[in-house]
């Protein structure tokens, strides 16, 4: 049976929106991209074969001890940093116990009152230019559980499964827990808030370089706590906690339909369960999953099997000072040196073409030129393939190197702008390089002047009346004659020389040479 | 041949040095005398004879070969069933674990093997390492080699038992509460729990994590020194190892002096609750100590008094989450409640089926010594209890360089006696508990036997953190004295093993070998 | 502190995935009471202001570099598993409630 033949009870965005005041919560777990697990020295490859990359530790066998992964330790100081976070002098890590079929020790090791760095702030850009301050509470350092695979039932759900196959390669992966304080006051734009949130954090643990934060491999993982106020009310009201949206487009869905839901619900003069929810992709609502309940009793104490981490001042000095440049700041500091319009800027943002047209403009191209090549043709067809311009640039092989050359090409008098686009079609078609294609293709410039000066003499012969009229002084109607000499040269003719010969012949200006 | 096993491990590897034995007749002496009187003792859950055998075998070899071997290499060895060994059957002494074979060998184990002592077999144990007595575990229990209708004490009784009852010269212990020295006290035998963190624990199926150490039992105090030496040092596997180097515990114990030593009799530790014959041959041992050239202090340590209590609540907390692992999904028992069960069903059915009922009381009782709204009234008030503890050592060892108090209140009582009241069996562990809290390390040597029963007494020896060398200083001397002063060890004293069970306990080398006991 | 229940056992014994039968509750109450009554003692100790202490050794900062070490093979890693399929760890089903 399926858990979505249900459909609750919505209300319209914006009237949801007149009543209540939304405060969300979101909490983000973001796989680290160490070489070993959190506790022990197996690998973390992602794909691996089942049960390929465990050992004593991981598995949770009996006398098996935890030892902690310094890199581990370094990216959540790191990552707290970049979040603006205090770093804890002394912290620990604590047992959350709980029994699951996937979680080998039946706790989580993790951390509880005592996270490594608590209190900062990341500020987000909203579409239409303004800020949010989004205020972190804490991330702590945990490990990650294995997956199960539900088998007997509908379409791989657990609900209906007759039993469960479970692989423990991913337990014990090193996760940091971003969790935010209350998000209030974003009004009708908390679900853009929550969506700008989790792309900033993605950037900035990507830029950082400790984590893949894929959300479709389940590298970064989201939890969205949504909760409803009365407008002019200063008491939360009840939260719903939706768990693993898993993408950007998802999270701003999600928040948006429990807006919705929860609305409904209390316009109803109902009242929210506190329960976690199961978001489903397919439908774009969430349905109820576990209430919570007295249950939860995690128990948590010290985790005697390790020893306090008490970062030094040195330590964290020295993390300090490899933190990249903040997102934000960067991407202001590119677009003036780029010289983009706060458009064209975002527009690159959101296609995730940052990276890919600094290292283009680092190739050589120019700024302009990288973000035409890229955001053009490719990201048409990534659109088209349903994927993201950077992993299908990947895909088809295309480089920021393959850009370079085509603005190579332009620029020194070989190619034309039509041809241009000829020649990337071929390139994204995964016919060559920039130069192979256009050699393959026979694309080149005519450079024969005799050759151009016919076709001009040809073509003024032909029209005598456009002819006259440039002479008399309306040099735009050159552009009819400088159409059929391009026609004539087949189209691989110079537009700029072939006008400036037009227009030498007929009004004796000076020609280009 | 029958002697070879009546040598201390320190003269069998005296005797394999000079080439005067092999390693493969000690091992086989000792198989034959498991084999002998085990039915009676029921110290082993498994006996690996290959096993062993091809050990000493090698090693051997290598003697011949010229090689140069560590000092115990050849002398074997019995292990408690508490630690992990690859390829061999490792249960705690319980149902939930039956018939596993762990992947990996505990480092101890590791280094056991690498220094050559072959491996007996695993040796039995209160059902992982709850109680005082061996009647816990779930494969029947222990008997003491003094008296059969005895216990060996717990919950180490199978180590004691087996080197009280000269199946082995050395066995692994482990000691959480006194499960080392309470049993080395009512078999007259001698263990040492090392300092915390002394020994790894990787591979050690933790019972109380905090409190959790391996250590050596033994008949004499130089062997356990000699096997201190082997299984303790740094182990990076575990993060609560000490990276510092063994304490010269082997030289302590060959200079056995104590001259000029500051002896401190633990107030809160004598008197009231001890049995009158152990009182006594107390109060001989420290005489015998100042014979030797040791002061005598007393002091007091009001916090001791709160040690049971804090034990009982630390102890069942981390046991509640050491012991959640066992459900039935990945390895052990799984009991299957009804066909179609879901997997909470299966973990709730199994670990009612597979765990007995010491082990449920400690896990429900740290259940709720840990849940909200209790936390801070129990487990939360007994780590500040452990605090005052461990103040109250730091501040008796500006006075005194060890301290010293009876193992145990009680010689060994009758199987039953204490089954039906747990808070008598845990008073059993009133005087061993408090080094455990404070990390410190201790050792039980025989005093001698009290009065009243005819049964062997302990003398407990606890020393500052790391300082486990002075136990053996200590230990020695009161050895060498007390030895003198009987004619010989106090085993010799004990009933003559193999006459007493030939027959009739039927014993068969192949029912100690099936790992199920009786 | 208040006397422990059969209904705190019978739910003390669910967190702790132990099933009992009546008969193990109304004996388990008694035992834990009894017990309960002689550690509640260490409310009377004079803990006022002292720091819990969680680990008798005070070391910090134990770590390891971040060095792939060998893991067990699968086969080994499911040897002692009581069911297998595809190369994973055959679970009974799972409860709605992740
Ligand atoms: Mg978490
Ligand atoms: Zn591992």
């Amino acid at each position: 049976m399926a858990t979505t033949t249900t459909t609750e009870v919505t209300i319209p965005f914006v009237e949801a929106l007149a009543a209540y005041e939304p405060v969300l919560g979101l909490e983000v777990h973001v796989e680290l991209n160490t070489a070993t697990k959190m506790f022990c020295g197996c690998a973390t490859e992602f794909g691996a074969e089942p049960n390929s990359q465990v050992c004593p530790v991981c598995l949770g066998l009996p006398g098996a001890l935890p030892v902690l992964n310094e890199k581990g330790v370094e990216s959540a100081i790191r990552i707290g940093l970049a979040l603006g976070c205090e770093i804890a002098p002394w912290c620990r890590f604590a047992r959350k116990n709980y029994f699951y079929p996937d979680m080998p020790k039946n706790f989580q090791t993790s951390q509880y009152d005592e996270p490594i760095s608590h209190d900062g702030h990341l500020d987000v850009e909203l579409e239409d230019g303004s800020t949010y301050r989004v205020e972190i509470e804490r991330a702590h350092m945990e490990e990650d559980t294995g997956k199960s695979l539900h088998i007997g039932g509908a379409t791989g759900r657990i609900h209906g499964a007759t039993h469960s196959l479970v692989d423990y390669n991913r337990a014990g992966i090193p996760l940091i827990e971003i969790v935010t304080k209350p998000m209030v006051g974003a009004g009708e734009r908390a679900p853009e808030v929550a969506r700008a949130y989790v792309a900033a954090l993605r950037d900035i643990v990507k830029a950082l370089g400790v984590s893949d934060a894929r959300m479709d491999q389940g590298s970064m993982r989201c939890d969205v706590n949504v909760s409803l106020m009365p407008k002019g009310a200063d008491r939360f009201g009840t939260r719903s906690e939706t768990k693993n949206v898993n993408s950007l487009r998802s999270v701003e869905r999600a928040v948006r339909y429990e807006i919705e839901r929860h609305a409904a619900v209390l316009a109803s003069g109902g009242s929210v369960v506190q329960e976690t929810r199961h978001w489903h992709e397919d439908t774009g609502v969430t349905t109820s999953g576990r209430v919570k309940s007295d249950a939860d009793d995690y128990r948590y104490f010290p985790e005697p099997d390790l020893v306090p981490i008490a970062p030094s001042a040195e330590l964290v000095e020295s993390l300090r000072a490899t933190l990249p440049e903040n997102p934000a700041l960067r991407r202001r500091r590119l677009q003036s040196s780029w010289g983009y319009s706060d458009l064209e800027m975002r527009d690159v943002v959101n296609a995730g073409l940052v990276e890919t047209i600094g290292e283009t403009v680092a190739a050589g191209a120019s700024p302009a030129g990288a973000r035409k090549w890229w955001s053009g043709e490719v990201a048409r067809r990534a659109n088209a393939a349903g994927t993201d311009v950077v992993p299908y640039a990947a895909s088809v092989g295309v480089t920021a190197a393959h850009v370079a050359e085509l603005e190579g090409l332009i620029s020194s008098g070989r190619l034309n702008d039509r041809m241009a686009r000829d020649v990337w079609d071929g390139v994204l078609a995964g016919e060559g390089t920039p130069t192979q294609v256009a050699d393959a293709r026979g694309l080149r410039l005519v450079e024969d002047s005799g050759a151009i000066e016919g076709a001009v003499e040809k073509v003024i012969a032909a029209n005598p009346d456009i002819a006259t009229k440039v002479r008399d002084g309306k040099v735009q109607a050159a552009g009819a004659l400088i159409g059929q000499v391009m026609k004539e040269l087949k189209g691989q003719g110079d537009a700029a020389a072939v006008r400036a010969l037009i227009l030498a012949r007929l009004t004796g200006a000076p020609s280009a040479e | 041949m029958t002697d070879l096993i009546r040598l201390t491990a320190d003269e069998m590897a005296d005797a394999l040095a000079a080439k005067d034995i092999s390693s493969l007749e000690l091992t086989r002496a000792h198989l034959e005398r498991i084999a002998a009187v085990d039915g009676g003792v029921h110290a082993f859950l498994h006996v690996d004879g290959e096993g062993a055998l091809a050990a000493a075998r090698t090693i051997d070899e290598r003697r011949s070969a010229g090689e140069a071997l560590p000092r115990l290499a050849g002398v074997p060895i019995g292990v408690k069933d508490v630690m992990a060994t690859k390829g061999l059957p490792t249960t705690c002494g319980s149902k939930i674990l039956q018939g596993w074979v762990p992947p990996y060998d505990a480092t101890l184990v590791t280094r056991l093997r690498q220094s050559g002592l072959p491996i007996l077999g695993k040796l039995n144990m209160d059902e992982f390492a709850m109680g005082s007595s061996t009647e816990h575990s779930a494969y029947g229990p222990t008997h003491n080699p003094w008296d059969l209708e005895r216990i060996p004490g717990g919950s180490g009784g199978g180590s004691a038992a087996c080197v009280g009852s000269y199946q082995a010269p050395l066995a692994i212990g482990t000691d959480t509460g006194g499960s080392i020295r309470q049993p080395a006290a009512v078999t007259g035998t001698v263990g040492t729990k090392p300092t915390y963190g002394g020994v790894s624990r990787f591979g050690l199926v933790a019972l109380a994590s905090s409190l959790d150490q391996a250590g050596p039992c033994t008949r004499t105090v130089l062997d356990a020194a000699l096997l201190h030496e082997v299984i303790g040092g740094y182990d990076p596997m575990d993060s609560t190892s000490i990276d510092a180097p063994v304490p010269p515990v082997v030289e302590a114990a060959r200079r056995a002096d104590v001259s000029g030593m500051r002896i401190g009799i633990v107030r809160e530790l004598t008197g009231e609750g001890f049995q009158a014959g152990v009182q006594k041959r107390f109060d001989e041992a420290v005489e015998h100590l100042v014979d030797a050239g040791a002061e005598v202090v007393e002091v007091s340590c009001p916090s001791f008094t709160y040690a049971l209590a804090a034990y009982y609540l630390i102890l069942p907390s981390e046991a509640s989450s050491n012991l959640a692992r066992f459900d039935a999904m990945r390895y052990g028992l799984r009991v299957w409640p009804s066909d179609d069960a879901s997997a909470e069903q299966v973990m709730a059915a199994t670990r009612a089926a597979g765990f007995g009922d010491e082990v449920k009381r400690r896990i429900i009782l740290g259940t709720y010594a840990l849940s909200s709204g209790y936390y801070d009234a129990y487990y939360g008030s007994a780590q500040k209890v452990r605090r005052l503890i461990y103040d109250d050592f730091a501040s008796a060892f500006e006075r005194a360089d060890v301290l010293v108090s009876p193992t145990s209140p009680t010689t060994a009582f009758r199987f039953g006696e204490k089954m039906t009241d747990p808070m008598s069996m845990y008073l059993q562990d009133i005087a061993t508990i408090p080094a455990n809290l404070a990390g410190v390390p201790g050792m039980s040597v025989p005093s001698g036997l009290a009065d009243e029963d005819g049964l062997p007494a302990g003398f407990q020896i606890l020393a500052p953190a790391t300082r486990d060398e002075r136990l053996y200083a200590v230990g020695a001397a009161l050895e060498q004295r007390l030895d003198a002063a009987w004619g010989g060890p106090l085993l010799d004293r004990a009933p003559t093993l193999a006459s007493a069970f030939s027959g009739a306990m039927g014993s068969s080398y192949a029912d100690a070998r099936d790992g199920e006991g009786r | 502190m208040p006397e422990l229940t059969r209904a705190d056992v019978a739910h003390l014994a669910g967190l702790a995935r132990i099933a009992m039968t009546d008969d193990e509750l109304d004996r388990m109450v008694g035992e834990l009471g009894i017990i309960l009554e002689s550690v509640a003692k260490v409310q009377q100790a004079p803990i006022e202001g002292v720091e819990p202490m969680s680990h008798p050794l005070p070391l910090t900062n134990v770590n390891r570099p971040d060095a792939v070490h060998p893991s067990l093979s699968a086969a080994a890693a499911l040897a002692g598993a009581p069911e297998v399929d595809q190369q994973r760890f055959s679970v009974p089903r799972i409860l709605d409630e992740e």
